[in-house]
């Protein structure tokens, strides 16, 4: 199972990629192996969207189950993935790299601190 | 062979069915409004008749095999159910008739709500709503009904437990309701301590199933009920699990205070498939006047010599319709037969027999399946689908191997709080010889799964299809066929 | 009674679950709630279950022993003796919801056939398995195009010759959102499209319209689904799928939904049930769509076969988060349909149309002819029209029983404004001496 050290997660299988004051956000290795086969990705906001923290962003669908991904961070939308909805098998194939999810211009760069890094993250999935 | 498509089998200008000449002066059709073409087959009655009695012969079914389908209740379907339901008497009645000219489907639908407020303890009934899930949502909107017209508008969660039917949350959400989970105790009853941590004067009530999704009747029902009632709560529940209870014990007089009967599930109706079903809700004598409208009731009062005249009623404080027109008819017909041919011993027989039926495969298949909860169960049980010296096998694997052996899976990963569930209810009408072949199987498969998993891996082996390509019906969704001309 | 063991198995059973008696099962019960008298009637035999539900069924009288010209959202057509021959086939009837794809390929293949059928009769690119009703189907249009616009657009227009009876079930199911705003009830009933058309707004999430109408007209529907469509917002069309033989198809005039009731395909009255919910949608809606969807795939072998597929949208998945929580669809009144739609194909279902449109247009004919009524319908109508009658219309019909005849719907009940008017619909069931029968005791009630 791949975590990158460079990146932030959330309990809920969310990776943040940090970069000055834009967030990445993306699902990571470990959902996409509970997911299983991801047949639709829907991004349901749109850039300039101002969001609050945990709002939903974009729902990922396998055969067997369907999640939400919500916002580790509260920002304003600057990007959506809009190739990923053609392609949701890039979430099980890459999930750190072509299958971002949006970006958002950060609020309240605090908010990071209350995220895991890579081993906390770890050790989160083999509870 | 594969039984090609309705379409793959039409043939230009074959003719299936003809109505008799037009015997009125015809007029012309309104001009702009008349469609270009009519994309339909064009197949002759044989052509029917053998498509579709192929595609029959691809199904099992109750009446081929045995299902031991968990909550599902797959008990015989009676076949005088079904000529009754053909009467001509009730088959053309119309649903908006004047009542003086329905009065059997009236007394029928009349005596059908007593008989299931007597069998579950209720002040009142409705037959109207279609399924459980609409007995759940009308259940739901009740309690929502009931605590507004007290004023309080403050009550917003509807507490549920984990081992739940997945239509109980989605009922709450789409009712207004915040859902807050309650935990099962290691005993498989509802965990006291979680529950009281929750109750306060926020709390509508508790979506209840009794016996539970373990098939294990609570143990502290009557304290949980007790308790929620004290926080000022309703408590409804789900009626899925009945056939454990006819005669046995009313949830009228465990304090339930709804609850909703799955005719399709404890009364016989058939499954068709995938429906009809129908719902009917029962309430505690404060509900009443919430029921939905229209309510089957007594308009004039009879004497010795006139019987009543039955019509329909509004309930005072309705929630409003739920469907179209009195509900599933042909199903009440048809459960309203059902319980006349069992009166009071005959429906305590029915309780019996599933429960000694559910506890007689646990005492077989205990010692090769782990079962969780391991005390005496209801109607039903659930074991783990997974073997610890068999480590990739699932249970998934098993369900698929079973078919093999002619045998329909039981069903697997529910309830959610089991690893690898499998949960098993043989029903009152299946008979020790089927239970014991099916005890003897499930042994084998375990064995199977020891010395040689591949075969559990890639079956079923001996059905008309294989294991099908799920991800890619997802991906490309062909969800019809077009005839071959059309773009 | 219907449990097969005998005293003898069951004891052998009692001893290998370890327990004395059978009522040690039950120990977890409340022993002062335990085995309760039932006051219920004791068990009937078979035979005399049948001729206690004979005696039922015989007190009623019905469109078969009456001329039938009662309509207003369930009609009296003839079911062909194939459709029940299939439904009755015991791996047909007695089958589960085709959970297990392997051994359920009938099923599966029945709905998707079913779907393609209904979404080749509506005009629309895909269809689901079906749900209770048509009202409930139409409530359930509702609710998608509230998730669609993720609860941002509050406001749903209702004409006001929709069927009452969804109107209400729309109500229901809408209550349990926030702030919606159900309008076009206040319209005057017989009013025109344009008059919907002023209600639209930019927070309009919906229009629902139906055709042909609770009144029987029928209006082409394409230049207001247009101006809804400048709105943003969505259009529901619920449909009477038999008209569908030869009228323009709401998929042709532009409709995002088509929704209606399929008890006209063929299905018994049955005294309002079980009928049959159609959904049908753009394909760009398919995953918004609630109920089951089956689509087709193949096996290892490269077998052609059928699955429930999008069942990640269910409640049993998704739970709180699923926006529909329904579970069984009406699986054998969806076969049962299919068998029709087949059986008739492209010829019957077109000849079964002009039939009914045919025996109507002369009845209305013969009727607007009748002193003291007139035939109210302005438009073109399909099968059914409004009569503004000389008497009221409840002692108009007692009239009608007398000579074996069921007579219309009484409009007054749901329209306080069209109180004295009946709507009256013909079917194929319906002959030409039964139309001028109907005429002759119109007449006699008018002079009596």
């Amino acid at each position: 199972m791949n975590i990158p050290t460079n990146l932030k997660y959330t309990n809920t299988d969310e990776w943040v990629l940090v970069d000055g004051n834009t967030a990445t956000i993306g699902v990571t290795d470990h959902a996409q192996e509970q997911l299983s086969d991801v047949v639709f990705v829907e991004i349901t906001v749109n850039v300039g969207d101002k969001l609050a923290k945990k709002t939903t962003i974009a729902t990922v669908e396998s055969v067997k189950a369907a999640a939400d991904v919500n916002l580790p961070v509260s920002g304003k939308v600057i990007a959506i993935n809009e190739d990923l909805p053609q392609t949701p098998e890039l979430v099980n194939t890459d999930p750190y790299g072509k299958a971002w999810m949006i970006k958002v211009e950060l609020d309240n760069p605090a908010e990071l601190d209350a995220l895991m890094d890579a081993a906390g993250y770890e050790k989160h999935t083999k509870e | 062979m594969a039984e090609p498509t309705i379409y793959e089998i039409s043939s230009q200008d074959r003719i299936g069915f003809r109505f008799p000449a037009c015997d009125v002066p015809e007029t012309a059709l309104p001009e702009g409004l008349i469609r270009d073409e009519l994309p339909m087959p064009e197949v002759s009655e044989l052509d029917v008749i053998r498509h579709f009695t192929n595609l029959s012969r691809l199904n099992y079914s109750i009446d081929s095999g045995y299902y031991p389908l968990g909550s599902c209740t797959m008990k015989y379907n009676p076949k005088i159910n079904e000529e009754v339901a053909r009467l001509p008497g009730f088959a053309f009645s119309h649903p908006l008739q004047p009542v003086e000219t329905v009065q059997g489907n009236l007394a029928m639908m009349y005596e059908l709500q007593l008989w299931l407020a007597e069998i579950c303890g209720m002040a009142g009934v409705t037959l109207q709503p279609a399924a459980g899930a609409q007995g759940e949502y009308t259940g739901v909107l009740i309690i929502r009904a009931y605590h507004h017209s007290r004023g309080d508008l403050k009550r917003t969660k509807m507490l549920i437990p984990d081992s739940a039917h997945g239509t109980n949350p989605a009922t709450s959400a789409m009712s207004g309701f915040e859902v807050v989970g309650i935990t099962t105790d290691a005993n498989g009853n509802v965990d006291l301590d979680a529950l009281k941590a929750v109750l306060d004067d926020t709390v509508a009530g508790l979506m209840l199933t009794n016996p539970n999704t373990l098939g294990l009747f609570d143990q502290n029902v009557e304290e949980v009920i007790r308790l929620v009632h004290e926080a000022g709560g309703l408590v409804y529940g789900d009626g899925a699990n009945l056939n454990a209870l006819l005669g046995i014990v009313r949830p009228g007089d465990l304090g339930f205070d709804i609850m909703h009967f799955n005719l399709h599930k404890t009364f016989s109706t058939p499954h068709g498939g995938g429906g009809p079903g129908s719902g009917p809700v029962g309430v505690a004598k404060h509900l009443v006047d919430f029921l939905p409208f229209p309510l089957v009731g007594i308009i004039e009062e009879g004497d010795e010599e006139t019987p009543p005249l039955y019509g329909f009623v509004r309930p005072e404080k309705t929630i409003g319709r739920m469907k179209s027109f009195h509900g599933q008819f042909g199903m009440m017909v048809r459960a309203y037969n059902y319980i006349s041919m069992h009166g009071p011993d005959g429906l305590r027989d029915i309780a019996e027999s599933a429960v000694l039926n559910a506890n007689y495969l646990l005492a077989r298949l205990r010692n090769t399946y782990n079962v969780p909860f391991d005390r005496i169960c209801m109607h039903e049980f659930v074991m783990e689908g997974h073997l610890d010296d068999a480590p990739d096998v699932h249970a998934l694997d098993i369900a698929k191997r079973l078919m093999d052996y002619d045998f329909h899976p039981p069903t697997n990963y529910f309830p959610l709080i089991v690893h690898e569930a499998l949960m098993i209810e043989p029903t009152e009408t299946e008979n020790k010889q089927t239970l014991d072949r099916f005890a003897d199987v499930l042994i084998k498969i375990a064995e199977e799964a020891r010395t040689n998993p591949d075969l559990l891996h890639t079956a079923p082996h001996h059905t008309p299809v294989g294991r099908l390509d799920e991800v890619r019906a997802a991906k490309e969704l062909v969800l019809c066929c077009w005839l071959p001309d059309k773009i | 009674m219907f449990t097969p063991h005998t005293d003898s198995e069951r004891e052998e059973m009692l001893r290998v679950i370890g327990v004395r008696k059978l009522d040690d099962l039950f120990a977890d019960v409340p022993i002062k709630l335990r085995f309760p008298n039932l006051e219920l009637p004791p068990a009937f035999t078979e035979i005399e279950a049948r001729m206690q539900m004979e005696e039922l069924a015989g007190a009623n009288e019905t469109a078969h022993d009456l001329a039938c010209f009662l309509g207003a959202g369930a009609y009296y057509h003839y079911t062909p003796a194939a459709v029940d021959a299939i439904i009755r086939r015991g791996e047909f009837l007695t089958a589960y919801t085709p959970y297990q794809p392997e051994v359920s390929q009938g099923t599966l293949q029945a709905v998707f056939e079913f779907q393609s059928l209904i979404a080749n009769l509506t005009g629309m690119d895909v269809s689901n398995a079906s749900h209770y009703d048509g009202a409930t189907a139409t409530a359930e249009a509702a609710v998608m195009a509230y998730h669609h616009f993720r609860g941002k657009r509050t406001r749903f227009i209702l004409s006001p010759s929709l069927n009452p009876q969804y109107r209400e079930v729309v109500k229901t199911y809408m209550g349990g959102y926030e702030n919606i705003n159900l309008a076009g009830e206040n319209l005057d009933p017989l009013c025109q499209p344009d008059d919907l058309a002023s209600l639209l707004d930019d927070n309009t999430a919906l229009l629902i319209v139906q055709y042909p109408d609770f009144f029987g007209r029928i209006f082409d529907f394409t230049a207001l689904i247009e101006k809804a469509h400048q709105f943003g917002a969505l259009v529901a069309v619920a449909v009477n799928p038999m008209s569908l033989g030869v009228l323009k198809t709401p998929g042709a005039m532009g409709a995002d939904i088509a929704v209606g009731e399929g008890q006209s395909l063929g299905l018994p009255l049955s005294f309002g049930g079980p009928y049959l919910g159609f959904f049908a949608t753009k394909k760009e809606y398919v995953r918004k769509i609630a109920g089951r969807l089956v689509g087709e795939t193949a096996d290892a072998e490269g077998r052609r076969g059928y699955v429930l597929t999008l069942t990640a949208r269910e409640q049993h998945i998704r739970r709180e988060k699923a926006t529909s929580n329904i579970c069984t669809n009406q699986g054998l009144m969806a076969l049962a349909t299919t068998v029709y739609m087949s059986l008739l194909g492209k010829h019957g279902l077109k000849q079964l149309a002009n039939l009914c449109y045919q025996k109507a247009h002369y009845a209305a004919e013969q009727i607007s002819k009748l002193d003291g009524y007139s035939v109210v319908s302005q438009r073109p109508f399909f099968h059914e029209f409004v009569v503004k009658c000389p008497k009221p219309v409840d002692e108009i019909n007692w009239h009608l029983l007398d000579h074996d005849i069921l007579g219309g719907y009484d409009l007054g009940q749901d329209y306080p404004s069209l109180a004295g008017h009946m709507l009256i619909a013909v079917t194929e069931m319906v002959s030409k001496d039964e139309i001028d029968a109907l005429c002759e005791a119109l007449e006699e009630v008018n002079n009596g």
